[in-house]
C-alpha cells in the first residue's frame, strides 16, 4: 500500500542522516510489495462490538482457502467513522466499501469480488434518496463534504504497523522538527496555523506550547489528555484506535518544542482497545529510536508512560487530570496558576487533548498557510465531530470549521431517522447547549457556538428529533453532572443537584411559574461561581433549552402537558372522535369514572379525573383511545 | 519588595505581589465574608481550596465571579467585593449549601459560634428557597468527637488538620458530587480509625459537623446528688483562655476568678492539675535521669531518647502508627491521671469518702483527656480515677448557665493539698514546657547544685520542631527534642526508629502551641497564632509570677511522698503513677 | 458485611503488585487498577493492605475508591451486564432497556443477582453510539438493544 511514498520517506530519512533508522533497524517486509489487493476490516470498537473479529478471522480464512495469502493483504484499520453502517470492509485498490458485512459474508466477498472480480452489489451502501448501489465511498453523502486532517490515517493504515505510519508520512515532522526547526520555531509554526485546543475551550495551542516553553524549569511534562468524557463522544478513542503513531510523534514535537523529555497519555480505562494499540505503538517507536534517548541521532530524548483514568468525567478538566495522574482524587483546583506553570508534580505542564496533537504532525509537515486555509479565519482547520442519536448516518466525522450544521446533519448525517422533525441538536455533550432550527445555518466554529449559547467541547454532537422532550433532555444532562460533579465546590455539588430536582418536579407535572424563575437564577448563578469549567458550564442545557424552547416548559408548567411525551407524569389520555363507536366499555372499565359518554355518542376523558391507569385502552376494540 | 496596584471597591490599594484580593480588602477595611478559607498565620497553615465559593468577587474584564481567598492581586485589576452580582451569588451559594444542611441549630454544639450560621445571618438569609434532598449520614458518637457529617460543608479544614498539620490520616474527603463528605476510610466510626481524639479537626470545623462530647450535663447531675462528693482538677492551659469566652482579652489569666467560679458551681474541693504536673516532674524526671545514667554507665538495653508521655493525644498516637517503640515513651502517667490516682487514694482516705462516691472531674483544653480518663487500665473495679472531662469551652458554658457574673469574681485560690503548685508545673500548658520544668528538677537532682536562672529560653518559642542541648555543670550536655503537631513528632518518631535520633530526650504535644491550642480550647480561627502567642505569654507570666518554680520544691508533692507514696519510682509510685501502652494499630475494620 | 480473610496468596500478590510500582504513593491509582484486575473488586481489607504497602492512610485509599467510579467494593456478578447510558444510547431508549434487565433480574444498578450469576452496572459513554443502544454482557456486545429481546440475551447465560 503506497508503497512508493514508503521508500520515499525513506529516501527522506537518508538525506536527513536518521543515522538509527537506516542503520538497518527497519527492515522492508520483502512480501509486502506483492500484494495486489487488500481487504481493510474496521477494526475501531463499534466494528469489533459487530463482529469485526470473526470478518476479519473469516476473510484471511477464505484467501488461505484459497491460496491468495501472497496477493491478498488482509488488515484491521481504525475507524472508518461511517459506524451507522458498520461493520464496514474495504477492498483496494478500486475503493469499493462494503457495509454492514457479517461474518457469514466474507466467503463470497473473496469468491466474488476478489477471484471473480464482481462487486457484492447486496454490501454496497444504498443511497437513501436515488436508491443507488454506491462503491466508491468518496461518492457518498456521508464523505463528500468532510476532509480528513486528523482522521487522515484512521481506516488507511494498520495501527499496530509502524511502517504504515511511516509511509504516510510518519514520523517526518518529528524529524523535520528536530533537524530543521528549533524550538521556538516549533511553536511559531503552530502559532501561526492558528491551532485551537480541539478538547473544549479552544485555548491558541501553539500559545499555549510558548508558555510553557518561556517558563523556566528543568523538568517539564507533555500531557495527553484522552480522558474523553462527553458522553456520545468518540472522536480520541477513534484516533488513538487508528492512528496512534500521530499522537506518539505530536507529543514528542511539543516535547522538543517546550523543553520536556517526559509524555504522559491519560486515558480512560474504558478504552481496552486504544489502550493497547497505543502500547504497541508506543513498543515500536521504542524499537525504532523514535522514542527514548537520542532520537535520530539529534541528542534529543523523550520516554513516553500510560496513566489510567478510572472513570470521573471531571478528570477532563486539565487540573483534576493532573491531580488524578498524581495519584489523587481528580478535583480541580483554581488557575491560575496554570499547569503551564505548575502542573503535574508542580513543573511546568503542556496539555493537549488527542485530536489537538493529531493535527500537528501534519502543520509542520504542510506548514501553517495550508493549515489556516482551511476552517475559518478564527477557527482553522477541521473538527472531528461525532454524529449520533436520532441521525440515519451515525458516525464520526470530520468537516472543515465552518461548515454549517444544516451541512451536517441533512447533507453528510443523512437527515433525522424515520423521516421525523428534526428538533434540536446538541454540542459540546453536557457543558454544552441544544441548538435549534434557527442555528441550521450558522456556520460552525468555537466562537459561533459558544454565542448561540453553546459549545465546541470535544465534538459530541447528538440529535434530536421531535419526540425528543427539550426538559427531559436538560434533566438528562443535568443527570449527568450531578453524577460527575467532584463535590469540591458547593454551587456545582448542590446547585446541579438542585436544578436536576426543580427539573424533576416540571417533568412530573408539579412546577410552577416561580420554579422557572429560580431555574433561571440558579443556573446563572452557578455558571457564575463555579470552581472548574464543569460546573461553569452545567447549566448550559438548562439555559439554552430555557431560551429555545420556552414554550414547552411553560406547557410543562401550566398545562401539565409534554408534547413529546417523554414525561411519563404528563401524558395524557385521549379518545379520537372519528374512531370512537360509543361503545361504553372504557365508561365502564374507568376505575374513577372519568370517562363520560352515552352509548353511540362519541366519549370523552376528563383529564382532571383520570389517573392514567390505562384500563380503558386495554379496553377498546377500536384503537381510538391514544396516549399524547 | 515588589508591589502591585489596584482598585478595590474604589478605593486604590497597594499591595505585595502575590497578596490575595481576600488579604488585599482586609487590608483596607473590607471584609470579604469567606466559609472553607482557614488559615494559622505563622504556622504557615493555610486551606484554601477556593470550594464554598462564599468569597467570590467580581474582577472587571473576568468571565466569572472569582474567589477572592485564591486569587492575587495584579496590577491594574479592578474588583468589586459587593456588588449586586457578587451579593446575588454569594446569597444564593448560602441559600444552596443551607439547603443541605440540617436546620437544628436550636440544639447543635455549635450553636451561637457557628460560622454558617454567622454568615445566614450576615446575608440575611430567611428563608432557603431551594429544597430538596439531603445527605443522610449517620452520626458517629467517639469517646470525644461526636461527627455529624449531614453538617459537613466540605470546606476540608479538618481535612487539612488531620493529614497536613497532624499526619494522622482518620479523616479524608470521600464518595463525589453532592454525596461527598469528609469521613473515615468506610465511613467507619471514628473509634475505630486511627483517630488521637486531639480534636484539631473539631477547633477548625466551621459547623456542628465536628463538636466534642458535651459532658456538662453529667457535671450536672453529680453536683445536684448530695451523695456524691465532687471535686475538680483545672489543666494549666484552661486558666489563660477561659476568659476569651467571657469576651476577656486572650492571654489574660483567670486562675482565680476561674477558682471562684468552679466553688460557686459546688465542687466540694477546687485543686490544681498543676500540683499533678509537679508530681510528673518527679516521676518522669526520676526516669530520666535514670535512664540517662545506665546509659552512661554502658547499658545498652536502655531506651533512649525517653518521650514524654503526658499528652493523651500523642500517646493515642504512637500506640497507633509506632507501635514497635512503645518501650520507649516515658511510662508516667499524665498529670490529669496522676491527679485521679491520688484524689481516689490517698485524698479519698484523707476525707474519709469512698472511692465510689468521689467523683474527680477535669476541665482540660483537650477532647483526648475525655478518651483518657475511660481508658480500662486507668479504672479500679470499673471506677475510674477520673471520671469526667470537661472542656474550656464546656466549663465556660456551665459558668453562664449557672448565671455566674464570671468578669466580676473576686479572686479566690485553689483548696489543698491537691491545689498548690509550682511555676514548673504551670508551663505544662505550653510546647516545651514539660521539658523545662523536668530539666529545672533534673539539673539539680543530677549536679546537685540549685539552678540560678530557671527559664531556658532556647526551648521556648512555636517553631513546630525545636533543639537544645544543655550544659548539665559541665558533666553532661542533654540534648533535647521538642515537637508540637503530630506531623512535627512523626518526623522525630521517624528518626528515633531508624536509630538517628541524636536526643537523650523529646517532649511531644499533639496540638500545635501544646495544650493551649488544645482541642478543647475557646474557638478562635483554629487556634490563631497570634493567640497561641497570647496565651503562651500568659503561661510564662503564671510561672514567673510564682514563688516556687521547680516541680521537687513543692511543699505537698514532697509532703505526699512522705506520707503515702515513698520514693520517686519507687513501688506505690510505680503502682499508681506509671503505666504501659498498646498496640492499636490492628483496629479490625467492620463495615456494617 | 462480613469481614472478609483474604489468603496469604491474595495479600502476597497486591504486595507484588504495589511492588511493581515501586510502593510509590503517587502509583496508587494504578495499583487499584491493578489489584481490581487481578481480583475482580476492592473490598475493605484489600484496601488497608494497599494503604499499608504504599504507606499512605486507608482514609486516603478510600477516598480515591469512592472517587472513581471505575472501582467497585462489590464483586460483579459471573456475567456482568453494563448497559452504556451516554446521551446516543439515552436518546436511542437506553432507559427502557435498562429498566427492562432490572425488571427481569429484579436487582438495581450496582447490585448482584443472589445467584451471583448478573450484576447490572451503567457505563459511561463507550463511543460505540453507532450500535445504541449498546449492552456489554461480560466482554460480549449486544447492538441496537430494545426492551424486547432483553430476555432472550439474559436466556444466553442460562
Amino acid at each position: 500500500m503506497e508503497i512508493f511514498r514508503f521508500f520515499l520517506i525513506l529516501s527522506f530519512f537518508f538525506q536527513n542522516k536518521f543515522v538509527s533508522l537506516h542503520s538497518g533497524k527497519i527492515k522492508l517486509k520483502s512480501n509486502m510489495a506483492n500484494y495486489k489487493m487488500h481487504l481493510l476490516i474496521c477494526g475501531g470498537t463499534g466494528c469489533k462490538a459487530a463482529q469485526a473479529d470473526e470478518i476479519l478471522t473469516n476473510l484471511r480464512q477464505v484467501v488461505e482457502d484459497k491460496g491468495l495469502e501472497n496477493e491478498v493483504q488482509v488488515i484491521h484499520t481504525g475507524c472508518f467513522g461511517f459506524c451507522e453502517k458498520g461493520p464496514i470492509v474495504k477492498v483496494l485498490p478500486d475503493n469499493t466499501f462494503y457495509t454492514q458485512v457479517t461474518p457469514d459474508d466474507a466467503r463470497e466477498i473473496v469468491e466474488e469480488h476478489i477471484i471473480k472480480g464482481r462487486k457484492v452489489s447486496r454490501l454496497l451502501y444504498e443511497d437513501p434518496t436515488t436508491k443507488e448501489h454506491i462503491s466508491d465511498s468518496k461518492h457518498m453523502g456521508f464523505y463528500l463534504k468532510q476532509h480528513r486532517v486528523a482522521l487522515r490515517n484512521c481506516g488507511f493504515i494498520d495501527p499496530e504497523n509502524i511502517y504504515e505510519y511511516i509511509a504516510r508520512e510518519g514520523y517526518s515532522a518529528l524529524g523535520k522538527c528536530l533537524t530543521e526547526l528549533d524550538p521556538q520555531k516549533t511553536c511559531d509554526i503552530i502559532k501561526q496555523s492558528g491551532l485551537r485546543g480541539r478538547g473544549g475551550g479552544g485555548f491558541p495551542t501553539g500559545l499555549k506550547w510558548e508558555i510553557t516553553k518561556n517558563v523556566p524549569g528543568d523538568q517539564k511534562y507533555v500531557v495527553c489528555n484522552a480522558d474523553e468524557g462527553d458522553p456520545g463522544a468518540f472522536m480520541d478513542r477513534s484516533i488513538l484506535e487508528g492512528d496512534p503513531h500521530c499522537v506518539i510523534e505530536a507529543m514528542a514535537i511539543c516535547a522538543y518544542a517546550i523543553g520536556a523529555n517526559k509524555g504522559l497519555v491519560y486515558i480512560r480505562a474504558e478504552y481496552p482497545l486504544a489502550i493497547e494499540r497505543l502500547k504497541i505503538a508506543i513498543e515500536q517507536a521504542r524499537q525504532y529510536g523514535l522514542l527514548g534517548t537520542d532520537i535520530l541521532g539529534t541528542g534529543f530524548n523523550f520516554e513516553m508512560e500510560i496513566r489510567y483514568g478510572a472513570g470521573a468525567f471531571v478528570c477532563g478538566e486539565e487540573t483534576a487530570l493532573i491531580h488524578s495522574m498524581e495519584g489523587m482524587r481528580g478535583e480541580p483546583t483554581f488557575k491560575p496558576p496554570f499547569p503551564s506553570v505548575s502542573g503535574y508534580l508542580g513543573k511546568p505542564t503542556c496539555v493537549n487533548n488527542v485530536e489537538t496533537f493529531a493535527n500537528v504532525p501534519t502543520i509542520i509537515n504542510h506548514g501553517a498557510e495550508w493549515f489556516r486555509s482551511i476552517g475559518t479565519e478564527k477557527s482553522p482547520g477541521t473538527k472531528v465531530f461525532a454524529l449520533a442519536g436520532q441521525i440515519n448516518n451515525v458516525g464520526l466525522i470530520e468537516v472543515p470549521m465552518g461548515i454549517t450544521l444544516r451541512e451536517v446533519i441533512h447533507e453528510i448525517g443523512g437527515g433525522i431517522k424515520n423521516g421525523k422533525k428534526f428538533k434540536a441538536v446538541q454540542t459540546g455533550g453536557p457543558s454544552g447547549g441544544m441548538l435549534t432550527e434557527k442555528h441550521l445555518d450558522t456556520p460552525i466554529d468555537f466562537d459561533n457556538l459558544v454565542a448561540a449559547g453553546s459549545m465546541m467541547g470535544s465534538g459530541g454532537m447528538i440529535v434530536m428529533d421531535e419526540d425528543s422532550c427539550a426538559v427531559s433532555m436538560a434533566k438528562f444532562y443535568l443527570e449527568f453532572t450531578v453524577e460527575e460533579s467532584c463535590g469540591k465546590c458547593s454551587p456545582c455539588r448542590i446547585g446541579n443537584k438542585r436544578l436536576h430536582e426543580m427539573l424533576e418536579e416540571i417533568s412530573h407535572g408539579k412546577g410552577t411559574m416561580e420554579i422557572l424563575d429560580k431555574l433561571r437564577n440558579l443556573s446563572q448563578v452557578i455558571k457564575d461561581t463555579s470552581l472548574c469549567g464543569l460546573g461553569q458550564t452545567s447549566p448550559n442545557p438548562v439555559l439554552s433549552t430555557i431560551e429555545n424552547f420556552w414554550d414547552e416548559y411553560v406547557e410543562h408548567v401550566v398545562e401539565k402537558k409534554c408534547r413529546a411525551g417523554q414525561c411519563k407524569d404528563l401524558m395524557q389520555y385521549f379518545i379520537i372522535e372519528e374512531k370512537c363507536v360509543g361503545c361504553t366499555a372504557c365508561v365502564r372499565v374507568c376505575p374513577v369514572n372519568a370517562i363520560a359518554g352515552e352509548k353511540k355518542v362519541p366519549h370523552t376523558i376528563k383529564q382532571d379525573l383520570c389517573i392514567k391507569c390505562g384500563a380503558c385502552v386495554e379496553k377498546c376494540k377500536f384503537n381510538a383511545i391514544i396516549t399524547k | 519588595m515588589e508591589t502591585v496596584k489596584l482598585i478595590i471597591d474604589n478605593k486604590e490599594v497597594e499591595v505585595a505581589k502575590g497578596t490575595t484580593v481576600l488579604k488585599a480588602a482586609h487590608e483596607c477595611g473590607i471584609e470579604i465574608p469567606t466559609l472553607c478559607y482557614f488559615s494559622i498565620d505563622g504556622m504557615n497553615i493555610e486551606n484554601k481550596p477556593g470550594g464554598c465559593r462564599v468569597c467570590v468577587v467580581e474582577i472587571e474584564g473576568r468571565r466569572n465571579l472569582a474567589p477572592a481567598c485564591a486569587t492575587d492581586c495584579e496590577n491594574g485589576m479592578i474588583v468589586h467585593t459587593h456588588s449586586m452580582r457578587v451579593i446575588n451569588a454569594r446569597r444564593t451559594v448560602v441559600e444552596l449549601i443551607l439547603s443541605d444542611h440540617p436546620a437544628d441549630c436550636l440544639v447543635c454544639g455549635k450553636a451561637g459560634k457557628c460560622e454558617l450560621q454567622d454568615l445566614a445571618q450576615r446575608l440575611g438569609i430567611r428563608a432557603i428557597p431551594y429544597q430538596g434532598e439531603q445527605s443522610t449520614y449517620r452520626k458517629d458518637m467517639s469517646p470525644s468527637i461526636l461527627r455529624d457529617v449531614d453538617k459537613c460543608v466540605m470546606c476540608r479544614r479538618c481535612e487539612m488538620m488531620c493529614n497536613r498539620v497532624q499526619s494522622v490520616g482518620a479523616l479524608s474527603a470521600i464518595n463525589r458530587g453532592f454525596t461527598s463528605v469528609v469521613a473515615p476510610a468506610f465511613e467507619m466510626d471514628l473509634e475505630k480509625s486511627p483517630c488521637t481524639y486531639c480534636g484539631q479537626c473539631v477547633t477548625a470545623c466551621p459547623t456542628g459537623a465536628l463538636t466534642e462530647v458535651d459532658h456538662t450535663s453529667k457535671v450536672i447531675r453529680a453536683l445536684s446528688d448530695p451523695t456524691k462528693t465532687v471535686i475538680v482538677q483545672t489543666a494549666p492551659a484552661v486558666r489563660v483562655a477561659l476568659g476569651e469566652e467571657f469576651g476577656i482579652p486572650a492571654g489574660t489569666s483567670v486562675t482565680g476568678q476561674m477558682a471562684a467560679a468552679l466553688r460557686r458551681l459546688g465542687f466540694n474541693a477546687v485543686f490544681d492539675t498543676d500540683f499533678a504536673a509537679d508530681l510528673t516532674i518527679m516521676e518522669e524526671g526520676t526516669e530520666l535521669l535514670d535512664r540517662i545514667g545506665r546509659f552512661l554507665k554502658g547499658d545498652k538495653t536502655v531506651k533512649l531518647p525517653i518521650l514524654t508521655s503526658c499528652c493523651p493525644g500523642w500517646v493515642n498516637f504512637f500506640e497507633t502508627n509506632f507501635t514497635d517503640l512503645l518501650d520507649v515513651p516515658s511510662t508516667a502517667k499524665s498529670p490529669q491521671q496522676m491527679f485521679g490516682a491520688i484524689a481516689k487514694t490517698y485524698y479519698a482516705d484523707k476525707i474519709g469518702v469512698k472511692r465510689e462516691d468521689l467523683v474527680v472531674v477535669s476541665i482540660m483544653p483537650c477532647l483526648a483527656k475525655k478518651y483518657e480518663c475511660q481508658r480500662d487500665e486507668f479504672k479500679v473495679n470499673d471506677n475510674p480515677d477520673v471520671d469526667i472531662v470537661l472542656s474550656t469551652r464546656e466549663l465556660a458554658g456551665l459558668i453562664k448557665q449557672a448565671n455566674i457574673d464570671f468578669k466580676n469574681l473576686a479572686a479566690e485560690d485553689f483548696d489543698t493539698p491537691l491545689g498548690e503548685s509550682t511555676g514548673a508545673g504551670a508551663i505544662f500548658g505550653v510546647t516545651g514546657g514539660v521539658i523545662e520544668a523536668a530539666t529545672r528538677t533534673a539539673y539539680e537532682v543530677f549536679t546537685g547544685k540549685k539552678l540560678e536562672k530557671v527559664e531556658f529560653e532556647a526551648i521556648r518559642g512555636l517553631e513546630g520542631i525545636r533543639s537544645a542541648a544543655i550544659d548539665f555543670d559541665g558533666k553532661l550536655m542533654v540534648k533535647i527534642g521538642i515537637a508540637h503537631g503530630l506531623s512535627n513528632a512523626r518526623k522525630l518518631l521517624e528518626d528515633v526508629r531508624q536509630g538517628k535520633s541524636q536526643f537523650h530526650a523529646i517532649e511531644v504535644m499533639a496540638c500545635p502551641g501544646g495544650c493551649i491550642g488544645g482541642g478543647g480550647q475557646p474557638y478562635s480561627q483554629g487556634n490563631n497564632f497570634e493567640t497561641l502567642k497570647k496565651r503562651s505569654a500568659a503561661i510564662y507570666a503564671e510561672d514567673k509570677g510564682k514563688k516556687l518554680r521547680k516541680s521537687h520544691e513543692n511543699p505537698y508533692i514532697k509532703k505526699l511522698y512522705e506520707e503515702f507514696l515513698g520514693e520517686p519510682g519507687g513501688k506505690k509510685a510505680h503502682e499508681l503513677l506509671h503505666t504501659h501502652y498498646f498496640d492499636k494499630s490492628k483496629k479490625e475494620i467492620v463495615i456494617d | 458485611m462480613a469481614k472478609l480473610i483474604l489468603s496469604n496468596d491474595k495479600i502476597e500478590k497486591i504486595k507484588a503488585i504495589c511492588k511493581s510500582f515501586n510502593n510509590e504513593k503517587g502509583e496508587v491509582i494504578n495499583v487499584l487498577h491493578k489489584v481490581q484486575g487481578t481480583l475482580g473488586y476492592l473490598p475493605a481489607e484489600v484496601q488497608e493492605v494497599i494503604a499499608q504497602e504504599l504507606n499512605v492512610s486507608l482514609a486516603h485509599v478510600y477516598g480515591i475508591v469512592t472517587f472513581y467510579s471505575f472501582f467497585s467494593m462489590t464483586p460483579k456478578g459471573e456475567h456482568p451486564i453494563s448497559i452504556c447510558t451516554g446521551t446516543a444510547c439515552y436518546v436511542r431508549g437506553a432507559e427502557k432497556v435498562l429498566d427492562e434487565f432490572k425488571r427481569q433480574l429484579s436487582i438495581k444498578v450496582g447490585e448482584t443477582t443472589p445467584d451471583g450469576k448478573f450484576s447490572i452496572n451503567c457505563l459511561r459513554c463507550v463511543g460505540v453510539c453507532g450500535l445504541a443502544p449498546i449492552v456489554y454482557v461480560g466482554d460480549k456486545a449486544y447492538g441496537k438493544m430494545t426492551p424486547e429481546i432483553v430476555k432472550d440475551v439474559l436466556a444466553e447465560y442460562i
